[in-house]
């Protein structure tokens, strides 16, 4: 029921990796994450829930290269990380648009910046931008490449935030609660959207969330992880059929799924509510 | 009349209003002219002379833009080494805020010495008292950046550069022509204090030797002419930002 793996090597490959935010916390022992094993295969989507605080976007840090780990060694597509890394797309729970920018200008931002992009923007703009609109179109903004973010809903700013994250075609895109300000219809909307992308384009994805459902009907693979320490505690394959529609959320099958990882949440929170030490953000 | 067209009367209403007070005042007390002078009787002092205010004026007027002009670039400068450096931040702030408390009319005895009488303590005075505003609020406008889009740029490899190219330098434009607007009413400041202790030209002496003449009237009308310039540019500047910087205003006007 898996997709089709391509070959034995893991494209992400995390072992035993831990992460101090300096040097003074790494002497007293104190890891945002710790002891991480992880294998993603190319082209698989994970989503990673959790309580807030315990170490999700430290995980996308590390996996994009703009932290490196204090123990382990984080091998992408074979490679070892040792800087960021320009094959990825990021996107956040604000869309953090340029509001001097138009929506298509927005989205041709990180060519401007990557190369091999870079040093043919000029060159190649209408090319490019030919490439923003269908992509804009793709994720129904059709028509809306020339207004501002402001004349945008929330729910379009952030399909424009992952136009951007998508558009110098990475091989890997992570999003750190893309969806979490946005009303649960827009929201299912927009998982729909995210599935048919990347159904299509096949690139890996690492969706971090705290929501359950949006993690079962998005992912191939979904991580529990748990707060202080940041560990990686459960891992759930989700063998529902590859197209997926929205009513799959109500069917039993999908619920049984996010009832099972909700009682693994459940069973974490019980000692972490005896521990009087909490939330501390792990974010520096 | 709408609302909208109130509001755009509303302030010279008020001034006609306060001019009528200010003369009905005058008359029925009887105010002598050397003590406080009616409006008509600055309007007349304008009009008999005309022509040595408009000459102190215009002196007064290109000896701001100088000094402004001067603090634009080093507020500039300054505001992006601030704003771009922890360390120049550090480093320089606190001085400069020091620097800023000191009270400038004690700096221009200093620059008399150093320039001399006439145009250098006019300039240097009406820089020192504006380049602090645009400084800061250009530091404060390339400073803030949200994390995520420095995440987003940062993984494509952007260099510090990029960043504040692309992001910090656009979004601190607002917050740039916002501090033209106050500094350019403190170069005046500036300009017409020096002329006064130090100048031997300008609006600010016509005024310290009216004043010591006591042809309050004339004095009156000296004051009247720095406000209007300093109106005038500061609407100038309101102008240039929001045809420059319109999307930072959508919330308060309907763009």
């Amino acid at each position: 029921m898996q997709p089709q793996g391509t070959g034995p090597a893991s494209f992400v490959d995390f072992q035993d990796v831990w992460l101090a935010y300096n040097q003074e916390l790494l002497e007293k022992q104190q890891f945002a994450v710790e002891a991480i094993n992880l294998r993603v295969r190319e082209g698989e989507f994970i989503a990673i829930v959790g309580p807030s605080g315990c170490g999700k976007s430290t995980f996308m840090k590390l996996t994009t290269g703009l932290r490196m780990p204090s123990r382990g060694r984080i091998l992408i597509d074979g490679q070892p990380v040792t800087g960021p890394l320009k094959i990825s797309g990021m996107a956040f729970q604000a869309p953090s648009l340029l509001p001097w920018r138009t929506t298509l200008d927005n989205v041709l931002l990180p060519l401007e910046i990557v190369e091999p992009y870079r040093s043919n923007f000029k060159r190649d703009r209408a090319q490019n931008a030919d490439r923003a609109r269908k992509l804009l179109a793709r994720v129904g903004l059709d028509g809306y490449a020339d207004q501002f973010p402001w004349q945008l809903s929330g729910g379009m700013q952030q399909r424009v935030s992952i136009c951007r994250a998508l558009i110098h075609e990475p091989r890997m895109l992570l999003l750190d609660e893309p969806f979490g300000a946005l009303d649960a219809f827009t929201r299912e909307e927009l998982w729909t959207i995210l599935r048919e992308l990347w159904l299509e384009k096949r690139f890996n994805v690492v969706l971090v969330t705290h929501d359950l459902r949006e993690s079962v009907f998005l992912a191939d693979t979904v991580y529990v992880m748990t707060k202080s320490p940041g560990r990686f505690v459960v891992r759930k394959e989700i063998n529902l059929p590859q197209d997926r529609d929205l009513e799959i959320t109500y069917t039993s099958a999908f619920s049984d799924i996010v009832h099972e990882l909700r009682s693994h949440i459940g069973a974490i929170r019980k000692p972490a509510r005896a521990a009087p030490a909490q939330t501390k953000e792990t974010a520096p | 009349m709408s609302r909208e067209q109130t509001e755009r009367w509303a302030p010279l209403i008020l001034l006609v209003l306060i001019v009528a007070i200010w003369e009905l005042t005058c008359t029925v007390f009887a105010i002598p002219e050397f003590i406080f002078p009616s409006p008509l009787e600055i309007g007349r002092a304008l009009a008999e002379f005309t022509a040595p205010i408009a000459l102190a004026a215009w002196q007064t007027f290109w000896v701001t833009m100088v000094g402004f002009a001067l603090s634009i670039v080093v507020g500039v400068l300054l505001g992006f080494l601030v704003g771009s450096t922890r360390l120049a931040y550090a480093a320089l702030f606190p001085l400069l805020v020091a620097f800023n408390a000191v009270p400038k009319a004690a700096v221009v005895p200093i620059l008399v010495v150093w320039f001399g009488i006439g145009l250098g303590p006019g300039i240097l005075t009406a820089f020192l008292i504006s380049f602090f505003p645009i400084m800061v609020n250009m530091a404060t406008g390339l400073a803030t950046l949200e994390p995520e889009l420095e995440d987003v740029l940062r993984v494509l490899g952007a260099k510090r550069r990029d960043v504040l190219m692309k992001v910090g330098l656009p979004r601190s434009l607002p917050y740039f022509f916002a501090s033209l607007k106050v500094a350019i009413t403190l170069a005046f400041v500036g300009t017409v204090l020096a002329e006064m202790t130090a100048g031997d030209s300008g609006i600010g002496y016509l005024m310290q030797t009216a004043g010591s003449q006591q042809r309050m009237a004339l004095a009156f009308a000296g004051l009247v002419v720095i406000g209007a310039m300093a109106m005038a540019m500061y609407e100038l500047f309101s102008y240039v930002e929001k045809h420059t910087t319109g999307w930072a205003h959508r919330g308060s006007e309907n763009v």
